[in-house]
């Protein structure tokens, strides 16, 4: 048992928690001081209500008291990305955009987190509209690597993947367009669920790309992550895409046997001249060995269409985009310029100093590929290419339980190394990107180290709702490597 | 050169419903501004719209009472555009798969005078989509105010063919969509509450040709009368270009009613890219052959069905039909009745297409007094009908029974009681007064004898005067005829 409280993991303040060894104003004090000294390195926080999360923990303390907790997860803290809405929270998108908008409803998981008794502690940092994959996106501050400061944590969710690996919060929830957190939860060595596009409510979710966002746990133990999982999981009827799909006790398939499973290892992840780092494709193979050594047989997968993935993604995604944030225009909320001469140029001005780069690059790109003359060239196409994604995915599915990658090309890159090649930076999302393009879950977890320090991931892909293999699988890698319980030194 | 006009309609519904199209906020006419709005509504971060089924049902209704294929899926769509009035900056509409396609609507032409039927034709739909309203701006000097109450109220657009070839012919279409919507309880359609609006497509062509010009759109017809003038007034000035041998440029008019002129307010160059795609946040619509089947079933009479059974049926000369059925409150309260007794049809249209609509004329400033407050139901209507025919009180004492129901909400009987109007059913003086009116009227009695039914009128005031207006009408008859063929 680790000595200090903001060390532990979710479920081990739980079940302090139900023990009375401590209360939950002991954990939030605990995380606060541990947030004041290291976060100002870090700056995975954009905002923390200290009086608020203290009230929201004495709360939780006094229902236990009464014998009238809320759930097993009664007073247990979690921070949220800052595109996830709770009442009266910021709401920031870590954008001008939004700097000063408050939210004045909550998500449905903000809901649901409430209704167990979580304490909303702070919001996380992430790229501006979830829109990058290293956080130096933020229009606020970068957040840095807890690993090794001089690299990214990772994006979109860096923020939560690095308050997690840095100690500052026992788990938090992220969003996933095409990695976002996978991707940060690989670099930053914690463990990070994509859910099935469906699974989890996206009402409150500020929207980047509706038809491949979705909200997940990252977690410092695969029981952490499959525990938040079933707490945020379910049928909405405020969002349509959500899916009326059965939530599993996901935390039952926690140490079930892989022992005659098939693991498939898709070839063009590996095969691939993208820039598969060879200490990642090691520590990968050697986590695919690992499943072998169990009695999983191990089979070689062809996804023929992988590569039209990344191409495929930056039409959809940016298309949706440039839609869904045409509402933020300083008309209603949020940055209005003040130099506007009339009602166009209010548009053009509020919205051109309130966005970033990255932001108004794809917001043109996805304008252009909606574009009359040009929609059948980009974008129907583009949904035709994600069909036969999808049908490479459903095949594969056909012969394997679950497939088995890298999560990123390469570990944690340095800060500044891609900012001015955004398609460079494109590409660190390569072997994410599909699996929110077919709609399927995926995991991610640490399975090593590299020479020079930085955590390497993997990813396991399953079939549509089979959330529950991909834990089974994942519990049985972390029992052998407990990679993710090990922490930076700060 | 003569010419004809070719008209094509694109005409909005707002749907009745509790909710509105992509939301639980309410949605109605009247409240103070931006009140009927929510996280939806505002287009703030993170809200998502869901499908309101009450605006599913009410439009496959639509399409139902026009004929149209109610295709098994439609689908959702966004209409990027910039502008205040809608606050996610895009307009939730269905673009290629529309709910309706196809179908037409019955109209009846103005006929040569209020008591003669016009001409029926059914003028043919393209399609009918559903969409999101959008919300309301007021603009002043400085600043411009909006109004996001009206924001999402589920709008069925109704598009025509260019079937149409007058203004007359655009009037018709409206007030028949008008009576078909409000009778299946669709829309209220008031023009002035904006309930219903219209845009209508212009060209003029060679009679007799079949080409289609090049036309303009009128925007901003907001009255019938405004549609009657606008297309006129535009008809008038397509012709003079023509006349002028001009050439006639595709745009967008605003129809000004001050004035009574169309002026233009954009033209094709400016006609906006929309950049349409499937909204991803919406899940395409199926509708069940079996849903569709069974709002079929529930779908009330269509107005022109109605009329020509009324005439063949209850043998209602236009006048009544005209009146009845293309009034849905008095059609309604008609069909109440006759279920209540269903003997005596043509006296209960009667007494509801003049004494009731005389009495609610009567009892408001201006206009009806609307039928919900009108406190005699159709039972009790039915009830008078009966005891007329029964006898129990002669027809002509029935009008004053009638106001007193009218007023009060009684049943006749007791009103019958109350003013002693009941026939006395005393046939002794009865005989007695009538020997008395032939005795004193011999020429008539010949003449009746002769053969001239008619003759027999001549003995009734007399009767009447004598009877104090007492005596049953038909009974006099009856007894004169007895008396006069002794």
């Amino acid at each position: 048992m680790p000595e200090a409280l903001y060390q532990q993991t979710a479920t081990e303040l739980q079940q302090g928690l139900q023990e009375g060894a401590f209360k939950s104003v002991d954990i939030v004090r605990s995380l606060l001081e541990r947030i004041d000294a290291v976060d100002g390195d870090i700056g995975a926080y954009l905002h923390i209500d200290k009086a608020d999360a203290l009230a929201q923990a004495e709360a939780a303390d006094a229902r236990r008291a009464g014998g009238k907790a809320l759930s097993d997860w009664d007073g247990v803290p979690i921070s949220l990305k800052d595109a996830i809405a709770v009442k009266g929270q910021p709401l920031t998108c870590a954008s001008r955009m939004l700097e000063n908008f408050v939210s004045p409803y909550d998500s449905t998981v903000a809901s649901k987190l409430k209704d167990a008794g979580c304490v909303l502690l702070g919001r996380l940092n992430m790229d501006e509209f979830a829109m990058g994959s290293s956080t130096e996106n933020s229009a606020v501050k970068p957040t840095l690597n807890p690993w090794n400061k001089e690299c990214i944590p990772g994006g979109s969710s860096g923020g939560s993947a690095a308050s997690v690996a840095a100690l500052e919060c026992p788990w938090s929830l992220g969003s996933d367009t095409g990695g976002s957190i996978r991707q940060p939860a690989s670099h930053c060595g914690v463990v990070g669920i994509k859910p099935t596009y469906g699974r989890v409510s996206r009402w409150g979710l500020a929207a980047f790309a509706s038809s491949l966002d979705q909200i997940g746990p990252l977690a410092r133990s695969v029981e952490d992550a499959a525990a938040l999982l079933e707490l945020i999981s379910g049928k909405d009827n405020r969002d349509s895409t959500s899916v009326p799909e059965p939530v599993p006790a996901f935390r039952k398939a926690l140490g079930q046997p892989v022992k005659g499973l098939k693991v498939g290892l898709p070839k063009q992840y590996f095969d691939n001249s993208e820039g598969l780092d060879p200490e990642v494709r090691e520590a990968v193979m050697a986590a695919a060995r690992h499943f072998e050594s169990e009695g999983c047989e191990l089979v070689e997968v062809d996804l023929p269409h992988a590569d039209l993935a990344v191409p495929v993604y930056y039409i959809v995604a940016t298309a949706e985009a440039s839609s869904n944030l045409g509402r933020y225009d300083g008309v209603r909320y949020g940055y209005r310029s003040a130099n506007a001469s009339d009602a166009i140029d209010l548009y053009y001005k509020s919205r051109g100093e309130g966005f970033g780069e990255e932001v108004k690059r794809r917001i043109m790109l996805g304008t252009y590929v909606l574009s009359s003359g040009y929609y059948d060239a980009y974008y129907l196409k583009a949904q035709k290419a994600r069909s036969l994604i999808r049908s490479d995915f459903a095949k594969a599915f056909e012969q394997v339980d679950v497939l088995l990658a890298p999560t990123a090309p390469t570990p944690a890159f340095r800060r500044g190394e891609n900012t001015e090649d955004p398609l460079a930076m494109y590409l660190a999302d390569i072997f994410t990107i599909p699996a929110n393009l077919a709609g399927i879950p995926g995991i991610s977890l640490p399975c090593g180290f590299s020479k020079s320090g930085l955590p390497i991931g993997f990813q396991l892909l399953g079939k549509s709702f089979d959330e529950a293999s991909l834990l089974r699988f994942a519990s049985n890698f972390e029992a052998a490597h407990s990679f993710a319980r090990q922490s930076p030194e700060l | 050169m003569e010419y004809e006009a070719v008209i094509g309609l694109e005409v909005h519904v707002q749907l009745k419903t509790e909710s509105k199209m992509f939301t639980t906020a309410r949605q109605g006419f009247g409240a103070s501004p931006n009140t009927y709005t929510d996280p939806v509504i505002m287009g703030l971060p993170g809200a998502l719209p869901v499908m309101n089924l009450q605006a599913i049902e009410q439009s496959v209704r639509v399409g139902l009472i026009c004929d149209s294929e109610i295709p098994e899926f439609c689908k959702w769509d966004r209409k990027n555009y910039f502008y205040p009035d809608s606050a996610k900056n895009y307009q939730i509409t269905q673009y290629d798969q529309p709910i309706c396609v196809g179908g037409e609507l019955e109209v009846e032409l103005t006929g040569p005078s209020r008591n003669v039927m016009g001409e029926h034709r059914k003028v043919k739909l393209t399609r009918a989509h559903l969409e999101e309203d959008v919300g309301k701006l007021t603009h002043f000097e400085r600043d411009s105010l909006v109004d996001y109450n009206r924001a999402g109220t589920p709008l069925l657009e109704i598009v025509t063919e260019p079937d149409i070839r007058s203004s007359e012919e655009a009037v018709a279409f409206l007030q028949s969509l008008r009576m078909h919507l409000t009778a299946a309880g669709i829309s209220d359609c008031d023009m002035e509450k904006g309930q219903m609006r219209c845009d209508a497509n212009v060209s003029l062509r060679p009679k007799g040709s079949d080409v289609l010009n090049t036309r303009t759109e009128m925007k901003n017809l907001n009255s019938i009368s405004g549609v009657k003038n606008a297309i006129e007034s535009e008809i008038r000035r397509q012709y003079r270009v023509y006349q002028k041998g001009g050439t006639i440029v595709q745009e967008t008019r605003r129809w000004d009613a001050d004035s009574g002129m169309t002026q233009s307010m954009r033209g094709k160059e400016d006609a906006h890219d929309y950049r349409y795609f499937p909204d991803p946040d919406l899940m395409p619509v199926r509708l069940p052959r079996e849903k569709v089947e069974s709002l079929r079933a529930e779908l009330p009479e269509r107005v022109f069905d109605q009329q020509r059974r009324y005439q063949e049926q209850y043998d209602f000369p236009y006048t009544l039909t005209s009146v009845i059925c293309f009034d849905f409150e008095l059609s309604r309260f008609f069909e109440t009745a006759m279920a209540s007794y269903g003997k005596n049809p043509k006296a209960l249209a009667n007494y509801i297409a003049n004494d009731l609509q005389r009495e609610r004329a009567q009892s408001e400033q201006d206009g009806l007094l609307p039928i919900i407050d009108v406190k005699m139901q159709p039972a009790q209507l039915a009830d008078l009908v009966r005891l007329v025919d029964e006898g129990v009180v002669a027809k002509h004492n029935a009008r004053e029974v009638f106001i007193e129901m009218f007023n009060t909400g009684r049943d006749p009987e007791p009103i019958i009681k109350e003013k002693g109007l009941a026939d006395d059913g005393d046939d002794g003086d009865l005989e007695a007064i009538c020997k008395d009116a032939i005795a004193g009227n011999a020429k008539a009695a010949e003449e009746f004898r002769g053969g001239q039914a008619k003759a027999i009128n001549s003995f009734m005031g007399p009767i009447m005067k004598a009877s104090k207006g007492k005596a049953n009408p038909q009974k006099v008859r009856e007894m004169l005829e007895k008396l006069l063929s002794e």
